[in-house]
Protein backbone atom coordinates (compact mmCIF):
# COMPACT_ATOMS: atom_id res chain seq x y z
CA UNK A 1 0.00 0.00 0.00
CA UNK A 2 3.13 2.26 0.89
CA UNK A 3 4.44 1.60 -2.43
CA UNK A 4 1.29 2.42 -4.30
CA UNK A 5 1.06 5.89 -2.58
CA UNK A 6 4.63 6.37 -3.26
CA UNK A 7 4.29 5.48 -7.10
CA UNK A 8 1.48 8.01 -7.45
CA UNK A 9 3.56 10.44 -6.28
CA UNK A 10 6.26 10.00 -7.95
CA UNK A 11 3.58 10.62 -11.11
CA UNK A 12 2.09 13.88 -9.91
CA UNK A 13 5.78 15.66 -8.62
CA UNK A 14 6.36 16.42 -12.08
CA UNK A 15 3.11 18.21 -12.52
CA UNK A 16 3.64 21.30 -11.00
CA UNK A 17 5.94 20.73 -7.34
CA UNK A 18 8.49 19.82 -9.37
CA UNK A 19 7.85 20.53 -13.23
CA UNK A 20 10.48 20.50 -15.18
CA UNK A 21 9.84 23.79 -16.73
CA UNK A 22 8.77 25.76 -14.31
CA UNK A 23 10.50 24.49 -11.17
CA UNK A 24 13.69 22.76 -12.48
CA UNK A 25 14.15 25.25 -15.23
CA UNK A 26 15.30 22.30 -17.53
CA UNK A 27 14.61 21.87 -21.17
CA UNK A 28 14.56 26.02 -21.46
CA UNK A 29 16.00 25.75 -25.02
CA UNK A 30 12.78 23.96 -27.12
CA UNK A 31 10.48 25.76 -24.55
CA UNK A 32 11.57 28.87 -25.88
CA UNK A 33 11.82 27.88 -28.88
CA UNK A 34 9.08 25.38 -29.70
CA UNK A 35 6.05 27.63 -28.00
CA UNK A 36 4.98 30.04 -31.06
CA UNK A 37 2.44 27.77 -31.66
CA UNK A 38 0.41 25.37 -29.35
CA UNK A 39 0.47 22.69 -32.37
CA UNK A 40 4.01 22.47 -32.37
CA UNK A 41 4.12 22.45 -28.64
CA UNK A 42 2.15 19.51 -27.96
CA UNK A 43 4.06 17.58 -30.62
CA UNK A 44 7.38 18.62 -28.82
CA UNK A 45 5.88 17.46 -25.38
CA UNK A 46 5.14 14.03 -26.43
CA UNK A 47 8.08 13.67 -28.63
CA UNK A 48 10.59 14.00 -25.92
CA UNK A 49 8.03 12.36 -23.31
CA UNK A 50 7.97 9.10 -25.57
CA UNK A 51 11.60 9.71 -25.46
CA UNK A 52 12.23 10.25 -21.31
CA UNK A 53 9.76 7.72 -20.02
CA UNK A 54 11.98 4.91 -22.63
CA UNK A 55 15.22 6.39 -21.96
CA UNK A 56 14.40 5.80 -18.15
CA UNK A 57 12.98 2.59 -18.37
CA UNK A 58 16.20 1.57 -20.23
CA UNK A 59 18.79 3.47 -18.52
CA UNK A 60 17.16 2.37 -14.87
CA UNK A 61 17.28 -1.25 -16.08
CA UNK A 62 21.45 -0.87 -17.10
CA UNK A 63 21.93 0.88 -13.79
CA UNK A 64 24.42 -1.63 -12.34
CA UNK A 65 25.57 -2.35 -15.35
CA UNK A 66 26.56 1.34 -16.85
CA UNK A 67 30.24 2.03 -15.15
CA UNK A 68 30.34 4.89 -12.99
CA UNK A 69 33.24 6.80 -14.82
CA UNK A 70 31.43 6.47 -18.35
CA UNK A 71 27.82 6.73 -17.65
CA UNK A 72 27.04 10.17 -19.29
CA UNK A 73 28.38 8.97 -23.00
CA UNK A 74 26.21 5.69 -21.97
CA UNK A 75 23.23 7.71 -21.41
CA UNK A 76 23.49 10.04 -24.82
CA UNK A 77 23.44 6.45 -26.50
CA UNK A 78 21.23 5.09 -25.35
CA UNK A 79 18.93 8.46 -25.43
CA UNK A 80 20.14 9.10 -28.96
CA UNK A 81 19.08 6.20 -30.01
CA UNK A 82 15.21 6.76 -28.79
CA UNK A 83 15.69 9.86 -30.21
CA UNK A 84 16.53 8.77 -33.62
CA UNK A 85 13.61 6.11 -33.85
CA UNK A 86 10.95 9.01 -32.94
CA UNK A 87 12.34 11.15 -35.32
CA UNK A 88 12.38 8.57 -37.82
CA UNK A 89 8.69 7.53 -36.73
CA UNK A 90 7.53 11.63 -36.82
CA UNK A 91 9.00 12.10 -40.54
CA UNK A 92 7.03 9.38 -41.60
CA UNK A 93 3.86 9.57 -40.24
CA UNK A 94 3.52 13.49 -39.34
CA UNK A 95 5.78 14.95 -42.01
CA UNK A 96 4.52 18.54 -40.82
CA UNK A 97 5.48 18.35 -37.58
CA UNK A 98 9.23 17.37 -38.20
CA UNK A 99 8.91 20.44 -40.56
CA UNK A 100 7.78 22.51 -37.54
CA UNK A 101 10.04 21.61 -35.18
CA UNK A 102 12.88 21.20 -37.17
CA UNK A 103 16.26 21.14 -35.49
CA UNK A 104 14.77 21.03 -32.09
CA UNK A 105 13.21 17.49 -32.76
CA UNK A 106 16.63 15.55 -32.91
CA UNK A 107 17.81 18.35 -30.42
CA UNK A 108 15.96 15.96 -27.98
CA UNK A 109 19.22 13.79 -27.33
CA UNK A 110 20.54 17.08 -25.58
CA UNK A 111 17.54 18.23 -23.73
CA UNK A 112 18.75 18.97 -19.87
CA UNK A 113 15.11 17.08 -18.92
CA UNK A 114 15.83 13.80 -19.88
CA UNK A 115 19.48 14.04 -19.20
CA UNK A 116 18.73 15.33 -16.04
CA UNK A 117 16.49 12.81 -14.99
CA UNK A 118 18.36 9.78 -16.11
CA UNK A 119 21.33 11.04 -14.20
CA UNK A 120 19.02 12.21 -10.88
CA UNK A 121 16.59 10.20 -10.87
CA UNK A 122 16.59 6.56 -13.43
CA UNK A 123 19.83 5.52 -12.24
CA UNK A 124 19.33 5.54 -8.31
CA UNK A 125 15.71 3.95 -8.98
CA UNK A 126 13.84 0.71 -9.90
CA UNK A 127 12.60 0.13 -13.58
CA UNK A 128 8.77 0.85 -12.77
CA UNK A 129 9.49 3.92 -10.34
CA UNK A 130 11.52 5.16 -13.34
CA UNK A 131 8.81 4.74 -15.74
CA UNK A 132 6.82 6.54 -13.81
CA UNK A 133 8.58 9.68 -13.35
CA UNK A 134 9.54 9.46 -17.11
CA UNK A 135 4.87 10.00 -17.26
CA UNK A 136 5.25 12.54 -14.52
CA UNK A 137 8.04 14.93 -15.60
CA UNK A 138 6.97 14.23 -19.55
CA UNK A 139 3.19 15.48 -18.53
CA UNK A 140 4.68 17.85 -16.86
CA UNK A 141 6.81 19.55 -19.56
CA UNK A 142 3.64 19.16 -21.89
CA UNK A 143 1.55 20.51 -19.62
CA UNK A 144 4.03 23.93 -19.40
CA UNK A 145 4.36 23.98 -23.23
CA UNK A 146 0.76 24.03 -23.82
CA UNK A 147 0.14 26.28 -21.19
CA UNK A 148 3.21 28.96 -22.48
CA UNK A 149 2.12 28.07 -26.10
CA UNK A 150 -1.58 29.00 -25.47
CA UNK A 151 -0.54 32.73 -24.13
CA UNK A 152 1.91 33.11 -27.00
CA UNK A 153 -0.47 31.66 -30.18
CA UNK A 154 -3.77 33.73 -29.01
CA UNK A 155 -1.71 37.29 -28.14
CA UNK A 156 1.19 36.72 -30.86
CA UNK A 157 -1.20 35.86 -33.86
CA UNK A 158 -4.81 35.69 -32.90
CA UNK A 159 -5.15 31.75 -33.27
CA UNK A 160 -5.52 28.64 -31.17
CA UNK A 161 -4.22 25.50 -32.41
CA UNK A 162 -3.41 26.23 -35.73
CA UNK A 163 -2.14 23.37 -37.28
CA UNK A 164 -3.44 20.87 -35.18
CA UNK A 165 -4.98 18.66 -38.01
CA UNK A 166 -1.77 17.52 -38.97
CA UNK A 167 -1.03 16.11 -35.29
CA UNK A 168 -4.17 14.61 -35.46
CA UNK A 169 -4.20 13.06 -39.25
CA UNK A 170 -2.25 10.04 -37.57
CA UNK A 171 -5.59 9.03 -35.72
CA UNK A 172 -7.37 9.09 -39.01
CA UNK A 173 -9.12 11.93 -41.01
CA UNK A 174 -10.12 14.97 -38.71
CA UNK A 175 -11.30 18.34 -40.07
CA UNK A 176 -10.78 20.40 -36.90
CA UNK A 177 -7.64 22.55 -37.44
CA UNK A 178 -7.81 25.14 -34.51
CA UNK A 179 -9.94 28.36 -34.78
CA UNK A 180 -8.61 31.93 -34.97
CA UNK A 181 -9.75 34.66 -32.05
CA UNK A 182 -11.89 37.54 -33.06
CA UNK A 183 -10.35 40.62 -31.82
CA UNK A 184 -6.58 39.03 -31.75
CA UNK A 185 -6.90 37.89 -35.24
CA UNK A 186 -6.76 41.70 -36.28
CA UNK A 187 -4.95 43.19 -34.16
CA UNK A 188 -2.15 40.56 -33.18
CA UNK A 189 0.66 41.50 -30.53
CA UNK A 190 3.52 40.39 -32.42
CA UNK A 191 5.96 40.53 -29.76
CA UNK A 192 4.50 37.53 -28.22
CA UNK A 193 5.63 35.26 -31.26
CA UNK A 194 8.67 36.94 -30.89
CA UNK A 195 12.04 35.77 -28.64
CA UNK A 196 11.71 38.80 -26.06
CA UNK A 197 7.76 37.60 -25.57
CA UNK A 198 8.98 33.86 -25.11
CA UNK A 199 11.10 35.24 -22.53
CA UNK A 200 8.87 37.58 -20.59
CA UNK A 201 6.17 34.82 -20.68
CA UNK A 202 8.29 32.25 -19.22
CA UNK A 203 9.77 34.50 -16.62
CA UNK A 204 6.05 35.34 -15.76
CA UNK A 205 4.81 32.08 -15.52
CA UNK A 206 7.81 30.84 -13.22
CA UNK A 207 7.10 33.24 -11.38
CA UNK A 208 3.61 32.39 -10.73
CA UNK A 209 4.72 29.17 -10.20
CA UNK A 210 7.30 29.70 -7.52
CA UNK A 211 4.36 31.75 -5.62
CA UNK A 212 2.52 28.76 -6.25
CA UNK A 213 4.93 26.51 -4.75
CA UNK A 214 5.72 28.82 -1.95
CA UNK A 215 1.88 29.29 -0.55
CA UNK A 216 2.21 25.42 -0.13
CA UNK A 217 5.60 25.81 1.75
CA UNK A 218 8.00 24.61 -0.95
CA UNK A 219 11.51 26.63 -1.84
CA UNK A 220 11.27 28.95 -4.44
CA UNK A 221 12.47 27.86 -7.86
CA UNK A 222 15.79 30.18 -8.58
CA UNK A 223 19.13 30.38 -10.36
CA UNK A 224 21.62 29.65 -7.41
CA UNK A 225 24.19 27.90 -8.96
CA UNK A 226 25.53 24.51 -8.21
CA UNK A 227 23.17 24.15 -5.50
CA UNK A 228 19.92 23.90 -7.80
CA UNK A 229 21.58 21.64 -10.45
CA UNK A 230 20.03 18.48 -11.50
CA UNK A 231 23.77 17.27 -11.37
CA UNK A 232 25.42 19.06 -8.01
CA UNK A 233 25.59 15.61 -5.73
CA UNK A 234 27.85 13.81 -8.89
CA UNK A 235 29.79 17.11 -10.34
CA UNK A 236 33.04 16.97 -10.29
CA UNK A 237 33.56 21.14 -9.04
CA UNK A 238 30.91 20.38 -6.25
CA UNK A 239 33.18 18.03 -5.04
CA UNK A 240 36.33 19.61 -5.28
CA UNK A 241 34.62 22.39 -3.42
CA UNK A 242 32.74 19.82 -0.63
CA UNK A 243 36.29 18.32 -0.34
CA UNK A 244 38.23 22.08 0.15
CA UNK A 245 35.36 22.85 2.79
CA UNK A 246 35.83 18.99 4.71
CA UNK A 247 39.79 20.26 4.73
CA UNK A 248 39.37 23.69 6.09
CA UNK A 249 37.29 22.61 9.06
CA UNK B 1 17.48 72.43 21.67
CA UNK B 2 17.85 69.01 22.82
CA UNK B 3 16.14 67.75 19.29
CA UNK B 4 18.88 69.82 17.42
CA UNK B 5 21.43 67.97 19.06
CA UNK B 6 20.34 64.44 17.67
CA UNK B 7 23.47 61.83 17.92
CA UNK B 8 22.79 59.34 15.16
CA UNK B 9 24.65 57.36 12.65
CA UNK B 10 25.30 58.57 9.32
CA UNK B 11 24.54 59.89 6.49
CA UNK B 12 24.66 63.35 8.79
CA UNK B 13 23.64 66.08 5.61
CA UNK B 14 19.95 66.14 4.67
CA UNK B 15 18.52 67.67 1.61
CA UNK B 16 15.13 68.41 0.88
CA UNK B 17 15.24 66.79 -2.29
CA UNK B 18 12.64 64.81 -2.51
CA UNK B 19 11.51 62.00 -5.59
CA UNK B 20 8.50 63.84 -6.07
CA UNK B 21 10.36 67.39 -6.42
CA UNK B 22 12.73 65.90 -8.79
CA UNK B 23 9.75 63.87 -10.91
CA UNK B 24 7.50 67.85 -10.71
CA UNK B 25 10.94 69.49 -12.09
CA UNK B 26 10.98 66.57 -14.92
CA UNK B 27 6.66 67.64 -15.42
CA UNK B 28 7.56 71.20 -15.87
CA UNK B 29 10.25 70.57 -18.23
CA UNK B 30 8.18 67.92 -20.42
CA UNK B 31 5.50 70.79 -20.56
CA UNK B 32 6.62 73.34 -23.49
CA UNK B 33 7.17 69.98 -25.72
CA UNK B 34 3.67 68.46 -24.27
CA UNK B 35 2.30 71.95 -25.62
CA UNK B 36 3.77 71.97 -28.81
CA UNK B 37 2.76 68.82 -29.75
CA UNK B 38 -1.15 69.78 -29.03
CA UNK B 39 -0.53 72.74 -31.79
CA UNK B 40 0.97 70.47 -33.92
CA UNK B 41 -1.19 67.28 -33.96
CA UNK B 42 -4.32 69.02 -32.30
CA UNK B 43 -6.21 67.58 -29.45
CA UNK B 44 -5.50 64.35 -30.27
CA UNK B 45 -2.30 64.34 -28.91
CA UNK B 46 -3.42 65.46 -25.39
CA UNK B 47 -5.87 62.95 -25.60
CA UNK B 48 -3.20 59.82 -26.40
CA UNK B 49 -1.01 61.65 -23.62
CA UNK B 50 -3.68 61.85 -21.17
CA UNK B 51 -4.40 58.23 -21.70
CA UNK B 52 -0.90 57.02 -20.77
CA UNK B 53 -0.61 59.08 -17.71
CA UNK B 54 -4.18 58.01 -16.58
CA UNK B 55 -3.30 54.50 -17.51
CA UNK B 56 0.12 54.43 -16.14
CA UNK B 57 -0.83 55.92 -12.91
CA UNK B 58 -4.38 53.62 -12.08
CA UNK B 59 -1.39 50.55 -13.39
CA UNK B 60 1.08 51.68 -10.95
CA UNK B 61 -1.51 51.90 -7.70
CA UNK B 62 -3.15 48.82 -8.57
CA UNK B 63 -0.27 46.75 -9.56
CA UNK B 64 1.24 47.91 -5.67
CA UNK B 65 -1.99 46.96 -4.52
CA UNK B 66 -1.97 43.24 -5.60
CA UNK B 67 1.94 43.46 -4.36
CA UNK B 68 0.39 44.30 -0.98
CA UNK B 69 3.32 46.72 -1.60
CA UNK B 70 2.78 50.79 -0.18
CA UNK B 71 1.13 52.87 -2.47
CA UNK B 72 3.91 54.87 -4.43
CA UNK B 73 1.62 56.97 -6.91
CA UNK B 74 2.71 60.51 -4.75
CA UNK B 75 6.17 60.39 -6.19
CA UNK B 76 5.21 61.02 -9.60
CA UNK B 77 7.26 58.86 -11.40
CA UNK B 78 4.50 56.82 -12.69
CA UNK B 79 2.99 60.42 -14.45
CA UNK B 80 6.54 61.08 -16.08
CA UNK B 81 6.48 57.65 -17.41
CA UNK B 82 3.37 58.04 -19.11
CA UNK B 83 4.06 61.65 -20.31
CA UNK B 84 7.31 60.36 -22.21
CA UNK B 85 5.61 57.24 -23.44
CA UNK B 86 3.26 59.39 -24.59
CA UNK B 87 6.06 61.56 -26.20
CA UNK B 88 7.23 58.31 -28.06
CA UNK B 89 4.24 57.76 -29.85
CA UNK B 90 2.30 58.53 -33.29
CA UNK B 91 -0.36 60.92 -33.02
CA UNK B 92 -2.74 58.57 -34.37
CA UNK B 93 -1.98 55.31 -32.27
CA UNK B 94 -4.91 53.74 -31.29
CA UNK B 95 -5.55 54.38 -27.69
CA UNK B 96 -6.11 50.44 -26.50
CA UNK B 97 -2.40 50.25 -28.00
CA UNK B 98 -1.10 52.84 -25.88
CA UNK B 99 -3.15 51.59 -22.95
CA UNK B 100 -1.13 47.99 -23.30
CA UNK B 101 1.92 50.50 -23.79
CA UNK B 102 1.33 52.07 -20.20
CA UNK B 103 0.73 48.82 -18.80
CA UNK B 104 3.61 47.13 -19.56
CA UNK B 105 5.99 49.91 -18.85
CA UNK B 106 4.50 49.96 -15.74
CA UNK B 107 3.60 46.52 -14.38
CA UNK B 108 6.26 44.32 -16.12
CA UNK B 109 8.94 46.62 -16.06
CA UNK B 110 8.97 49.21 -13.30
CA UNK B 111 7.03 47.00 -10.47
CA UNK B 112 7.84 43.17 -11.24
CA UNK B 113 11.18 44.55 -10.52
CA UNK B 114 10.80 46.12 -7.46
CA UNK B 115 9.27 49.47 -8.21
CA UNK B 116 10.97 53.15 -8.58
CA UNK B 117 14.42 53.33 -8.63
CA UNK B 118 14.70 49.08 -8.58
CA UNK B 119 13.93 49.30 -12.90
CA UNK B 120 17.00 47.65 -15.13
CA UNK B 121 15.64 49.81 -18.24
CA UNK B 122 13.76 52.71 -18.84
CA UNK B 123 10.25 51.38 -18.44
CA UNK B 124 8.87 54.22 -21.54
CA UNK B 125 11.24 53.45 -23.54
CA UNK B 126 10.90 49.80 -23.27
CA UNK B 127 7.32 49.63 -23.54
CA UNK B 128 7.97 51.83 -26.66
CA UNK B 129 9.84 48.82 -28.54
CA UNK B 130 6.92 46.27 -27.39
CA UNK B 131 4.84 48.40 -29.15
CA UNK B 132 7.36 49.13 -31.99
CA UNK B 133 7.84 45.16 -32.82
CA UNK B 134 4.07 44.24 -31.80
CA UNK B 135 2.19 46.93 -33.89
CA UNK B 136 4.41 47.67 -36.52
CA UNK B 137 2.19 49.59 -38.79
CA UNK B 138 -0.01 51.66 -36.29
CA UNK B 139 3.59 52.88 -34.66
CA UNK B 140 4.96 53.87 -37.91
CA UNK B 141 1.75 55.99 -39.12
CA UNK B 142 3.53 59.32 -39.08
CA UNK B 143 1.22 62.21 -40.02
CA UNK B 144 2.34 65.71 -41.06
CA UNK B 145 1.79 68.65 -38.50
CA UNK B 146 -1.84 70.42 -39.05
CA UNK B 147 -3.73 67.43 -40.48
CA UNK B 148 -6.75 65.81 -39.14
CA UNK B 149 -5.39 63.11 -36.66
CA UNK B 150 -9.08 61.88 -35.89
CA UNK B 151 -9.71 61.16 -39.65
CA UNK B 152 -9.28 57.06 -40.11
CA UNK B 153 -7.67 57.78 -43.41
CA UNK B 154 -4.91 60.65 -42.32
CA UNK B 155 -2.51 61.40 -44.93
CA UNK B 156 0.86 60.11 -43.62
CA UNK B 157 4.44 61.27 -44.48
CA UNK B 158 7.61 60.32 -44.58
CA UNK B 159 9.67 61.35 -40.87
CA UNK B 160 12.91 63.00 -41.62
CA UNK B 161 14.78 60.33 -40.16
CA UNK B 162 13.26 57.71 -43.07
CA UNK B 163 14.54 60.47 -45.91
CA UNK B 164 17.64 60.98 -44.25
CA UNK B 165 18.17 56.74 -43.85
CA UNK B 166 17.01 56.73 -47.57
CA UNK B 167 20.70 58.37 -48.71
CA UNK B 168 22.57 56.85 -45.99
CA UNK B 169 24.99 59.90 -45.28
CA UNK B 170 25.24 60.80 -48.67
CA UNK B 171 24.29 63.41 -50.60
CA UNK B 172 21.28 65.78 -49.27
CA UNK B 173 19.73 66.72 -52.54
CA UNK B 174 19.32 63.25 -53.25
CA UNK B 175 17.36 62.97 -49.93
CA UNK B 176 13.32 63.70 -50.79
CA UNK B 177 10.46 65.10 -48.44
CA UNK B 178 13.27 66.69 -46.04
CA UNK B 179 11.95 70.02 -44.58
CA UNK B 180 13.64 72.63 -44.13
CA UNK B 181 16.51 73.44 -41.05
CA UNK B 182 14.07 75.71 -39.51
CA UNK B 183 11.30 73.24 -39.38
CA UNK B 184 13.48 70.92 -38.08
CA UNK B 185 13.95 73.24 -34.87
CA UNK B 186 10.90 74.04 -34.86
CA UNK B 187 8.69 70.75 -35.47
CA UNK B 188 7.10 71.13 -38.36
CA UNK B 189 7.49 67.79 -39.17
CA UNK B 190 6.07 64.03 -38.96
CA UNK B 191 7.42 62.07 -36.29
CA UNK B 192 6.66 61.01 -32.93
CA UNK B 193 4.42 63.79 -30.66
CA UNK B 194 6.57 64.44 -28.61
CA UNK B 195 9.97 64.33 -30.00
CA UNK B 196 9.20 66.84 -33.13
CA UNK B 197 9.37 70.17 -31.31
CA UNK B 198 13.69 70.25 -30.65
CA UNK B 199 13.32 73.87 -29.51
CA UNK B 200 10.86 72.83 -26.67
CA UNK B 201 12.80 70.14 -25.02
CA UNK B 202 15.85 71.97 -25.63
CA UNK B 203 14.21 74.33 -23.38
CA UNK B 204 12.89 71.43 -21.27
CA UNK B 205 16.54 70.22 -21.09
CA UNK B 206 18.05 73.46 -20.14
CA UNK B 207 15.86 73.96 -16.96
CA UNK B 208 16.70 70.44 -15.98
CA UNK B 209 20.29 71.32 -16.00
CA UNK B 210 19.43 74.61 -14.36
CA UNK B 211 17.65 72.77 -11.81
CA UNK B 212 20.41 70.29 -11.11
CA UNK B 213 18.38 67.17 -11.60
CA UNK B 214 20.24 65.73 -14.46
CA UNK B 215 23.84 65.91 -15.19
CA UNK B 216 25.50 67.28 -18.18
CA UNK B 217 27.61 64.81 -19.02
CA UNK B 218 25.06 62.05 -20.45
CA UNK B 219 23.50 64.26 -22.81
CA UNK B 220 26.29 66.46 -23.92
CA UNK B 221 28.42 63.54 -24.36
CA UNK B 222 25.31 61.56 -26.00
CA UNK B 223 24.67 64.21 -28.39
CA UNK B 224 28.33 65.11 -29.13
CA UNK B 225 29.13 61.44 -29.83
CA UNK B 226 26.53 61.45 -32.67
CA UNK B 227 27.74 65.01 -33.89
CA UNK B 228 31.40 63.90 -34.34
CA UNK B 229 29.85 60.26 -35.86
CA UNK B 230 27.81 61.97 -38.21
CA UNK B 231 30.54 64.44 -39.15
CA UNK B 232 32.52 61.74 -40.41
CA UNK B 233 29.77 59.51 -42.24
CA UNK B 234 28.55 62.90 -43.92
CA UNK B 235 32.06 63.79 -45.22
CA UNK B 236 32.14 67.45 -43.40
CA UNK B 237 28.70 68.56 -44.31
CA UNK B 238 27.70 70.24 -41.48
CA UNK B 239 23.92 70.65 -42.40
CA UNK B 240 23.47 66.76 -42.56
CA UNK B 241 25.34 66.95 -39.09
CA UNK B 242 22.11 69.26 -38.23
CA UNK B 243 19.48 67.54 -39.55
CA UNK B 244 20.70 64.07 -37.39
CA UNK B 245 21.16 65.84 -34.53
CA UNK B 246 17.38 67.64 -34.60
CA UNK B 247 15.87 64.65 -36.59
CA UNK B 248 14.49 61.90 -34.55
CA UNK B 249 14.25 61.36 -30.71
CA UNK B 250 17.74 62.27 -30.08
CA UNK B 251 16.76 65.50 -28.06
CA UNK B 252 14.07 63.45 -25.98
CA UNK B 253 15.88 60.78 -25.25
CA UNK B 254 19.38 62.47 -24.48
CA UNK B 255 17.58 64.76 -22.03
CA UNK B 256 15.19 63.14 -20.77
CA UNK B 257 15.58 59.26 -21.42
CA UNK B 258 19.34 58.27 -20.89
CA UNK B 259 19.32 60.50 -17.88
CA UNK B 260 16.70 58.26 -15.97
CA UNK B 261 18.66 57.88 -12.76
CA UNK B 262 17.87 54.41 -11.81
CA UNK B 263 19.02 53.01 -15.52
CA UNK B 264 22.52 55.75 -16.04
CA UNK B 265 25.83 54.85 -14.16
CA UNK B 266 26.35 57.44 -11.01
CA UNK B 267 29.68 58.24 -11.89
CA UNK B 268 31.00 60.86 -14.04
CA UNK B 269 33.37 58.40 -15.53
CA UNK B 270 30.67 56.11 -16.10
CA UNK B 271 28.55 58.50 -17.39
CA UNK B 272 30.66 59.61 -19.73
CA UNK B 273 31.00 55.89 -20.63
CA UNK B 274 27.28 55.57 -21.20
CA UNK B 275 26.72 58.41 -23.72
CA UNK B 276 29.70 58.05 -25.75
CA UNK B 277 27.95 54.27 -26.14
CA UNK B 278 24.86 55.64 -26.73
CA UNK B 279 26.02 57.89 -29.07
CA UNK B 280 27.73 55.30 -31.11
CA UNK B 281 24.70 52.91 -31.18
CA UNK B 282 22.54 55.11 -32.62
CA UNK B 283 24.65 56.73 -34.96
CA UNK B 284 25.82 53.09 -36.23
CA UNK B 285 22.09 52.07 -36.70
CA UNK B 286 20.95 55.17 -38.25
CA UNK B 287 23.76 55.19 -40.63
CA UNK B 288 24.32 51.08 -41.24
CA UNK B 289 21.02 49.68 -40.03
CA UNK B 290 17.77 48.85 -41.59
CA UNK B 291 16.02 50.89 -39.10
CA UNK B 292 15.92 54.42 -39.65
CA UNK B 293 15.98 55.67 -35.68
CA UNK B 294 18.83 54.16 -33.19
CA UNK B 295 17.77 56.22 -30.26
CA UNK B 296 15.99 53.56 -28.09
CA UNK B 297 17.67 50.73 -28.85
CA UNK B 298 20.84 52.22 -27.97
CA UNK B 299 19.55 53.39 -24.72
CA UNK B 300 18.19 50.23 -23.50
CA UNK B 301 21.30 48.23 -24.76
CA UNK B 302 23.49 50.90 -22.45
CA UNK B 303 20.57 50.24 -19.48
CA UNK B 304 21.60 46.88 -19.61
CA UNK B 305 25.35 47.54 -19.39
CA UNK B 306 24.93 49.87 -16.83
CA UNK B 307 25.71 47.59 -13.97
CA UNK B 308 29.09 46.45 -15.95
CA UNK B 309 30.06 50.31 -16.64
CA UNK B 310 29.19 50.77 -12.51
CA UNK B 311 31.56 48.16 -11.60
CA UNK B 312 34.46 49.09 -14.18
CA UNK B 313 34.45 52.36 -12.90
CA UNK B 314 33.82 52.37 -8.96
CA UNK B 315 35.89 54.85 -7.70
CA UNK B 316 38.78 54.36 -4.90
CA UNK B 317 38.02 55.30 -1.79
CA UNK B 318 40.35 58.32 -0.17
CA UNK B 319 43.04 57.01 1.60
CA UNK B 320 43.40 53.31 0.13
CA UNK B 321 45.88 52.00 -1.87
CA UNK B 322 45.15 49.70 -4.79
CA UNK B 323 45.18 46.23 -4.20
CA UNK B 324 47.81 44.39 -6.28
CA UNK B 325 47.00 42.22 -9.10
CA UNK B 326 49.63 39.43 -7.15
CA UNK B 327 47.80 39.79 -3.72
CA UNK B 328 44.41 39.33 -5.33
CA UNK B 329 45.43 36.17 -6.92
CA UNK B 330 46.39 34.91 -3.78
Amino acid sequence: MAEKKNLVKELTKGFVAENPVLRLVLGTCPTLAVTTSVSSAIGMGLAAMIVLVCSNVVISALRKVIPDKVRIPAYIVIIASFVTIVQMVVKAFVPALDAALGVYLPLIVVNCIILGRAEAYASKNPVLASAIDGVGMGIGFTAALFLMATIREVFGAGTFMVGIKDLLSVFGDVSFNGFSVPFLNENPMLVFILPPGGFFVYGILMACANKLAESKGKPRAELRGCEACPMAQTCSLNKKEKEEVAANG
Amino acid sequence: MAKRLTVSASPHVRSKETATGIMLDVIIALLPALVMSVVYFGLRALVLTMTCVVTSVAAEFLSRKAMKRSNTIGDLSAVVTGIILAFNLPATLPLWMAVIGSIFAIVVVKQMFGGIGQNFVNPAMTARIVLMVSFPTAMAQWVAPFTDTWAADAVTTATPMASLAAVRGGDLAMATGLPSLADMFLGNHGGSMGEVCSVALICGGVYLLLRRVISPIIPFTFIGTVAVFMLLAGKGNLEFVAYELLGGGLMLGAFFMATDYSTSPLNKKGKLIFGIGCGLITSVIRIFGSLPEGVSFSIILMNILVPHIENMTTPKPFGTVKEKKEEAKA
